[in-house]
């Protein structure tokens, strides 16, 4: 087995208190993980941690992606290593069009040694494949987008960009049904290609359409509990109480 | 990424110095005597001599100001008022003498006049050295020359309007400009013509402990459109120097001129600068103002809206780093009735640096259903750097519709966190946050010139890193 992301005994406070104490996880390349767990149990702290947010701090634990220890990287760097977080809430940034965005992002990930013609047809490729107007691309990024347009934008910039490992928080909420399938089969799609997926979650909903390998509930600052996606239906059921 | 933002200055690229071979200048300081000098070089008519001489006197009374920037760092008497680079003015790039072909090539103008420019004037400390229009132009009547020229060549058109919108007494650093002003740009546009591409005048300061003081005289025929760019830098020394420019413009009915202004002058200039436009019956207007150099700078891009109708959009921005402070802004005077005036400003504040925004929106009585709008946002990106805001409002006149806002921010860790996770580094993210913040400006800038904005926004921020 090999192991792309490793948590250990990861230990996290912001402003002083405690919200992680003791998070194991192991995300497997070409994985789906489901994270699950009732609100304030410390889900979204975990995905601002591992992606390195400056407000967050690292008291006990370490993380390691392909074997090496990111724990004291900067989100930058964790990036060129191939992680990858797909925001709850999308920020956004007045002025910047997506396409000038991406361009950067792109043009940086590649050393600038990039062909403008490969990155329009890699965008052109994802944007159909999302379903998302053309004209998306000359509108500012995240500004004045849509609950659904946001999240589609996040799917839109992982399968874009090809990471390892995506965290990808809450990436349903806020998206109709057929915004749901179209990111769901992007999100199989990149699994396809390889990328382990962390995916945070409230309901089954997402897990409908794509079926988690694993999935671990999140209690408290600690991961409960492990397993397969029987335990959705468990939790579905009897709530997380239960676990 | 809670640490402050410490980045220097990236300037080396035009900063560069070349050799002194100038063939005349003036002993340093001001008197009399030199300003009849320069006259005399110039062979001016009488009038000329006896306007500058006038101006002198009210340089000489008038006090320093004492709002805005601090000026005490200026000693009038260490400075040259007057280096002449070269005998010849050059019609071709090749004409010019080494050094000065050299620097503008490396500014790239050559290059440019060649893709996008319909004329070029490069000045190069006191004279325009180089000048050119394309012959289509020159053909529809359209006059691009340096004031020298235009004075000797239609000195009916420039005795009419020279001085009559800044006149010498208007403040101390307008009357120093009258007095001993050399070079700049005559812009003549004739009734109805229409000139597509920009025309570019580009200001170079070469000498050490030196004063330019172009002047700059428009006049916008009526119904014509055309739009100006001038670029400035200078080579780095350690002693300061001085640029004191006067810009005239005549906008006459229907007319649609625009002036861009994209500074860039080393760290050691102080940059005292007075803009401003006549705005006639449904003309308009639109000032673009960027400020990213310079020690200090105070320039206040201004429109009198003259005629029923007219508009004006002034549209400034300031970028201020380690040891900068660029008090920039704008003016409006309402005079005519239904006339209507934009003044926005943005400004970003780094590294110690300081932006200050001073806007002026005056209504006179019966300048009925006019309508202004001020707003200006600033970003400040360290706790070392400030900004200000200094707004007034002046309105005489009930009819009228004027609004103003501003905002102060900083930042976002929450937005720097988000580029980042994307594999951009804090300055390339802070930099795409600036980019993005200047927007509005860049926007409006033809492709080639936006190009050039943010690269130079960029060199800003990559000084630590490169």
């Amino acid at each position: 087995m090999i192991r792309v992301l490793e948590v250990k005994d990861l230990h996290v406070s912001v402003n002083g208190k405690q919200i992680l104490k003791g998070v194991n996880l192991k995300i497997q390349k070409g994985k789906l993980h489901a994270l699950m767990g009732p609100n304030g149990s410390g889900k979204s702290t975990l995905s601002y941690v591992l992606m390195g947010h400056p407000k967050y701090k690292v008291e006990k634990g370490k993380i390691f992606l392909n074997g090496k220890d990111i724990t004291k990287l900067s989100p930058d760097k964790r990036a060129k290593l191939g992680l990858f977080l797909g925001f709850q809430y999308p920020i956004e940034v007045p002025g910047i069009s997506m396409k000038n965005f991406l361009w950067s992002v792109y043009k940086n990930s590649n050393n600038g040694k990039s062909s403008y013609v490969d990155f329009n047809e890699t965008m052109n490729e994802n944007f159909e494949k999302l379903g998302i107007d053309k004209n998306f691309i000359s509108r500012n990024l995240n500004e004045g987008f849509s609950g659904g347009e946001k999240k589609r934008a996040e799917v839109l910039q992982m399968s874009f960009f090809n990471p390892k490992i995506a965290i990808m928080d809450e990436i349903d909420s806020g998206l109709d049904i057929d915004a749901l399938k179209i990111v769901s089969k992007s999100l199989k799609k990149s699994i396809e290609n390889n990328t382990g997926i962390l995916l945070i979650t409230h309901y089954q909903r997402i897990l409908n359409h794509i079926k988690p390998d694993f999935v671990h509930v999140m209690k408290d600052g600690k991961i409960v509990k492990s397993g397969s996606y029987d335990l959705v239906k468990e939790i579905e059921k009897d709530g997380y109480e239960a676990i | 990424m809670t640490k402050p933002i410490v980045i220097e200055k990236n300037y080396a690229q035009y900063g560069f110095r070349e050799k002194d071979e100038s063939v005349f200048r003036t002993k340093k300081g001001l008197s009399k005597e030199i300003v009849e000098e320069i006259s005399k070089i110039k062979k001016e008519p009488q009038w000329m001599l006896d306007f500058r001489l006038k101006a002198l006197e009210h340089f000489n009374k008038r006090p320093m100001p004492t709002w805005g920037a601090d000026l005490s760092g200026i000693n009038f008497d260490d400075i040259t008022y007057y280096i002449r680079p070269t005998d010849h003015q050059a019609k071709t790039w090749e004409e010019l003498p080494a050094g000065m072909r050299r620097t503008f090539e490396k500014l790239g103008i050559p290059e440019a006049e060649r893709k996008f420019l319909a004329g070029v004037g490069g000045q190069y400390d006191s004279e325009v050295v180089y000048h050119k229009l394309k012959e289509d132009l020159e053909k529809q009547g359209v006059v691009f020359t340096d004031m020298d020229t235009g004075l000797r060549e239609y000195p009916e058109i420039v005795k009419k309007y020279f001085g009559t919108i800044i006149p010498p007494n208007d403040n101390k650093f307008a009357a120093l400009n009258s007095a001993v002003w050399s070079g700049g740009s005559f812009v003549y546009v004739p009734k109805g013509v229409e000139v597509k591409t920009p025309l570019q005048a580009y200001f170079r300061i070469n000498s050490e402990k030196m004063g330019q003081f172009e002047r700059t005289l428009i006049i916008a025929g009526p119904n014509s459109k055309a739009s100006y760019v001038e670029g400035c830098t200078a080579a780095t020394y350690q002693a300061d120097a001085l640029h004191a420019a006067v810009v005239e413009v005549i906008a006459l009915p229907g007319s649609h001129f625009r002036y861009t202004t994209l500074q860039n002058w080393s760290n050691n200039v102080y940059n005292l600068v007075t803009k401003r436009a006549r705005a006639y019956e449904n003309s308009l207007v639109e000032w673009l103002d960027a400020n990213i150099g310079s020690k200090v700078t105070m320039k206040y891009p201004s429109v009198y809206l003259a005629g029923r109708g007219a508009r004006a959009d002034i549209l400034s921005i300031a970028f201020a780093g380690k040891g900068q402070n660029l008090d920039a802004g704008a003016k409006a005077i309402h005079i005519a009735p239904d006339t209507s005036s934009t003044l926005i400003n943005k400004s970003v504040s780094k590294d110690g640096g300081r932006t200050n925004f001073r806007g002026l929106v005056k209504i006179f009585p019966g300048a009925v259903n006019s309508k202004s709008h001020t707003k200006c946002d600033a970003l400040i990106l360290d706790e070392k750097s400030n900004s200000g805001t200094i707004p007034q409002l002046d309105i005489d006149e009930n009819r009228v519709n004027v609004g103003h806002e501003a905002t102060v921010g900083k930042i976002g860790e929450d937005q720097l966190f988000y580029l980042m996770s994307r594999g951009l580094s804090e300055n390339e993210a802070v930099s795409m946050i600036i980019n993005g913040f200047f927007d509005a400006f860049t926007k409006e800038l033809p492709l080639e010139y936006a190009v050039e904005f943010n690269r130079l926004i960029q060199l800003e921020m990559t000084g630590a890193v490169g």
